[in-house]
This record gives structure tokens, C-alpha cells and sequence, in this order.
């Protein structure tokens, strides 16, 4: 019994002191994890404050905008106009999906958008193996995967990009919301399609510039994840793992989306590392999950959502 | 009714909204004149939300026109209505609840800011200022609906009375010239349906905006508007002063039944 809390409590923080340029990168570890789950949270975090949608198909955004980058480099285009075209396609599918599956569907309850866009993760599934296949592809955009040592310390020049490429976005997106009305126009449109529309918010037009701007993030979310592992299917699984983060830091909140994204991808390694040998390890796949759990139970907006209130 | 007020600012002619092979109205034409209080009473089901939802642009009708302002307007959408100087409530509070009561207000002026978002983005003073400015006029309409002690109260908490005041806010906000009033008193105890009486008749009064409002309560019906018209089963039975349409036999018919003798 001792034994077993002396390993708890006391052994990890041992091992943290002992060697502390491990602990360092331990955590950068960490934090670069965390920030990838929080690009592809974010991307849910926009579309759930401009219409009440839990997209399940960010997940599925985030695959094909890396297949499309991937099949258009692998075609001989040169990177930089690859990019642009990718943009363009996400652009151009937002503006698809708001034709074809949002109109539609306005005013409808958020149990039947959230099917379609289970139905939309199908179909991009499909569409992105019909048009550029199904194998596993290797994404090269040129920054490579080397490391490089800083006081002692292991840092991969591949991890750092993502993690820069992540702050910047968060910034403009933060600027974005923040300082413009369209921040305001968002929140009202996800709390009342009809009430929006009476005071003269063109419902389009902002799913439109959302959906737009969850494609690009995709892209983003895209580039990092398939650089690390390569373009497969697995990818839109990864929209699995960022729904703990949603739950941490709130669904409608962007920097609750990074906050949450780096307490799971943290602890998630530091459990791993620190205190995975006491179970045998495995850690890392269940940790985010348990602590969503927890969160569920005790603060179910999450550490910056808007508090849900009803008049009984 | 006399005078260059006379002409209407809106008008109505010979519309009617099918659902189906439910008619909901039937060739209905009205006009609402300029700087008037309107109601428009009937029995449950015969088409008053129906009208306002067609004027508002969430319904269109398949035949019959309304013009607005001299301009023809049948097939717009609720955005450019409001656009147009439309400002509406609803019969089922549709506040945003999440939001403070000042949110709320303020989303009412989203149409009178200008500028791209990008500019916004970038040149932060500009959009603070305006932001100051838009922020200083719905305190003039919170200071007005009396509702300074509620302003920072998510809209979602309030009582029910309060929620259609807020609501009335958001609409005024806008600063519209035609202002559609969907039961604004419904639900209310007679001390709270006297001050949305007040209010009512303040904006009309001071800011001479044109008001159109569908309202149950006789008792109010009579006190405040100018003109009354009568729908029944999607057709205008009568268009008058409301001593006038008190008294039409057409009308209590479709009040108390018709009386077979």
C-alpha cells in the first residue's frame, strides 16, 4: 500500500527533479501534442459559435484538406500554388455544404444538423479515396524532421513550426472574433437562427465565412498532423481525440480550445512518462477521455464556455 | 388619416400565404399609414402571425405584392427587410438567452455598423469608437425601457414580462421605421402590459415610429391604436377606428359565433 503511493505521489516528482532536461522535454513534448489537438478543436470551436453544430466532420475536413494538398504536390505542383489551391477547395466546399446541407436544414433541431454532418464525414471519406486514393502518403512541405539541441535540451525543428503555425492562427483568429462584430453576429446566430435573421444577420454569409475559415484551419490542422505521421484514414480519428479537449475548454471558446488542448496533450505525456509504469502504461490513450469525464461531472461548460442557463 | 401622413408607408395588396392546402390568408390587403398604431386582432388561427411573418420576409406569399416605402418588396429575405428599417419581435420571446440583456441590444445595431471586418481587424481605433457610439445609443434605450438594473443579466433569466421589454429593445435598437409588435403583452400581469402600453406609445410618440401590433387584450386594443383591422379565417373582415370595428356585426360574429335566428 505504501509501496503504491509512494509511486504515486512521491517517485514521479523524484524522477521530475533527478533529471530536469528530461522533464523539459517531456513537457515540449507535451505542448507540441497539445497545440496539434487544439488546431483540429478549434476548427469544431468555430462552427459550434456560428450555428450550435457539433461538426463531427472536422475530423474528415482536416483528411481531405491533406489529401487534396498531398495528390496536388504528388502531381508535380509546386508547394506554395498547391496551398492556394487547397485553400480554394475548402473555401469552395464551405460554400457547398451551406448550399446543400445548412438551407436546408435551417432552423431545425441541432440533433438533425449534427446527423448531416455525420453524413458529410461519409462523404468525404469517400470522395477524398475516390479522387486521390486510399494508401498512405508521406506530406513533405519542406520543413524538415531533424532536431536540434537548446540548453541541453532535444527540440524537433518539425514540432516547433507547428507549434509557431498554431499561435499565429490562434492570434488572428482571436482578432478575428474578438475585435470585430462579427464575434457578436456568431453568438447570436448559434443561439437563434430566427431571432438573427430578423435583426439582419444574413445567416449565409456568416456559415459561409465560418465553414471557410474551419476548412482552413483543417489545412493547417492537416499539414502538422500528416507531416508527423503521414496522410492516411486514420487521420479523421483524430477529431475523436480533440472532443476531450472541447469538453475541457469549452465548446464555445477559442482560447479555451488552446487551453484545453495543451492541459490534455501535457498530461496526457506527463502521465505517460511519469506515472504509466505503475499500469502497466497506455496511459496516453485514455487519459483525455477519463479527465473529460471528470469535467462532465463537475463543470460541464468547461474551463471557459458560456454557462448554460434554464429557467425552470 | 388626413393630411400627407395618410399615405402608406407599407402596403399590403391582395396577398395570400398558402401552406399547402392550408390558406392561411386569403387576398389580403391592408395599408399601414405613415406614424400610426395598427393592431391587427382576429381569433386564434386567423392569420395575424401569418401576415407579420410575410411582411417580415420569413413567409412569401404566392400572389399579392407588399411595398414598403414606395418599393416592392414581396420576395425579400428576413436580412434585407431588416435592412430595409423592419424591425420585429416575436410571439414566442426569441431572445438570445445566453447573451446579456446589453448583448442583446446590441446585436439590434449590428446593421447600423459600417466597414469591412478585415478593416475592423486591423485598424482597431475606428471600430472602438464605433463601438463606443453604438454602445451609448442602446444605453439611451435601456435608460428609456427602464431596465438599467438588468443590463448585464443573461436574457435566458429573466421573467417573461422582462424578456419581451428586452426584446422590444432589441427591435428599437435598430432604429426602424416600421416596427412589428407580435402579441407584445401576451403573458403579462396588468401592471407589466401598463408600461409596455407606455412604452408603446412613447416610440410612437417621440421617435414617430410606425407601429403594427397583434394583440388579444381588447381592453389595450382600444386604448392605444389609432386604427384596428380584423382578420378571420385568412381574410380582412374589417379596417377602422376601433370604436368603429368595436361595433361591426362582422366583427362579433367572428368573435361570439354567428347567431342563427
Amino acid at each position: 500500500m505504501t509501496e503504491l503511493l509512494y509511486g504515486i505521489a512521491v517517485a514521479p516528482f523524484k524522477d521530475m527533479a533527478g533529471s530536469p532536461a528530461f522533464f523539459a522535454e517531456v513537457l515540449i513534448g507535451g505542448v507540441f501534442a497539445g497545440l496539434m489537438y487544439s488546431l483540429v478543436a478549434l476548427g469544431f470551436v468555430l462552427i459550434f459559435k456560428a450555428s450550435g453544430v457539433f461538426n463531427f466532420a472536422q475530423g474528415a475536413m482536416v483528411l481531405f484538406a491533406a489529401l487534396t494538398l498531398v495528390g496536388l504536390i504528388e502531381r508535380g505542383v509546386p508547394v506554395a500554388l498547391a496551398l492556394v489551391l487547397t485553400t480554394a477547395v475548402m473555401v469552395a466546399l464551405a460554400w457547398v455544404i451551406e448550399r446543400v446541407v445548412l438551407r436546408p436544414l435551417v432552423n431545425q433541431e441541432h440533433i438533425i444538423l449534427f446527423m448531416a454532418t455525420i453524413g458529410l464525414t461519409f462523404f468525404l471519406e469517400g470522395f477524398g479515396e475516390m479522387v486521390w486514393g486510399a494508401n498512405v502518403k508521406k506530406l513533405d512541405i519542406g520543413i524538415p524532421d531533424r532536431s536540434f539541441i537548446v540548453a541541453g535540451i532535444q527540440i524537433n525543428q518539425l514540432e516547433l513550426s507547428a507549434a509557431v503555425t498554431s499561435a499565429v492562427l490562434v492570434a488572428v483568429l482571436a482578432v478575428f472574433f474578438q475585435r470585430t462584430r462579427i464575434g457578436r453576429a456568431l453568438r447570436a446566430v448559434a443561439d437563434d437562427h430566427e431571432a438573427a435573421l430578423s435583426i439582419g444577420i444574413p445567416l449565409k454569409t456568416i456559415w459561409m465565412i465560418v465553414w471557410s475559415v474551419a476548412g482552413i484551419v483543417a489545412i493547417v490542422a492537416g499539414i502538422m498532423w500528416g507531416a508527423k505521421s503521414g496522410v492516411q484514414f486514420s487521420l479523421s480519428l483524430i477529431a475523436l481525440k480533440s472532443l476531450p479537449v472541447l469538453i475541457l475548454g469549452g465548446f464555445t471558446s477559442v482560447p479555451g480550445a488552446i487551453v484545453g488542448g495543451l492541459i490534455i496533450g501535457v498530461g496526457e505525456k506527463m502521465g505517460e512518462v511519469y506515472w504509466g509504469p505503475l499500469v502497466g502504461g497506455a496511459i496516453e490513450n485514455w487519459f483525455a477521455y477519463v479527465l473529460a469525464l471528470a469535467f462532465l461531472l463537475f463543470r460541464p461548460q468547461g474551463l471557459f464556455g458560456e454557462k448554460i442557463i434554464e429557467r425552470v | 388619416m388626413t393630411g400627407p401622413d395618410a399615405r402608406p408607408l407599407l402596403e399590403v395588396a391582395g396577398v395570400s400565404v398558402r401552406f399547402g392546402a392550408l390558406v392561411a390568408l386569403n387576398q389580403v390587403s391592408l395599408g399601414i399609414c405613415h406614424g400610426e398604431i395598427l393592431a391587427i386582432i382576429g381569433p386564434n388561427g386567423a392569420g395575424k402571425t401569418t401576415l407579420l411573418n410575410a411582411i417580415s420576409g420569413f413567409y412569401h406569399p404566392y400572389e399579392g405584392r407588399i411595398v414598403f416605402d414606395g418599393k416592392d418588396r414581396t420576395h425579400l429575405k428576413p436580412p434585407d427587410v431588416a435592412a430595409l428599417g423592419i424591425a420585429r419581435t416575436f410571439q414566442n420571446v426569441a431572445l438570445f438567452k445566453g447573451m446579456s440583456v446589453l448583448d442583446n441590444l446590441m446585436t439590434g445595431r449590428l446593421l447600423k455598423m459600417k466597414g469591412s471586418f478585415l478593416l475592423e481587424a486591423l485598424y482597431w481605433g475606428p471600430a472602438r469608437r464605433q463601438e463606443l457610439e453604438h454602445r451609448a445609443f442602446v444605453e439611451r434605450i435601456i435608460d428609456f425601457l427602464e431596465i438599467q438594473a438588468i443590463r448585464k443579466t443573461a436574457a435566458g433569466r429573466l421573467p417573461y414580462g422582462l424578456q419581451k421589454r428586452v426584446e422590444l429593445g432589441r427591435a428599437l435598437a435598430a432604429e426602424p421605421e416600421l416596427l412589428l409588435l407580435d402579441e407584445p403583452m401576451a403573458g403579462m400581469n396588468v401592471e407589466e402590459k401598463e408600461d409596455m402600453c407606455r412604452f408603446i406609445l412613447d416610440v410612437n410618440g417621440e421617435f414617430g415610429t410606425t407601429i403594427a401590433l397583434i394583440e388579444h387584450d381588447m381592453g389595450v386594443v382600444m386604448d392605444i391604436s389609432d386604427r384596428v383591422a380584423v382578420l378571420d379565417y385568412g381574410r380582412k373582415i374589417a379596417d377602422g377606428a376601433p370604436e368603429q370595428v368595436r361595433k361591426d356585426p362582422a366583427v362579433r360574429d367572428a368573435y361570439l359565433g354567428v347567431s342563427h335566428d
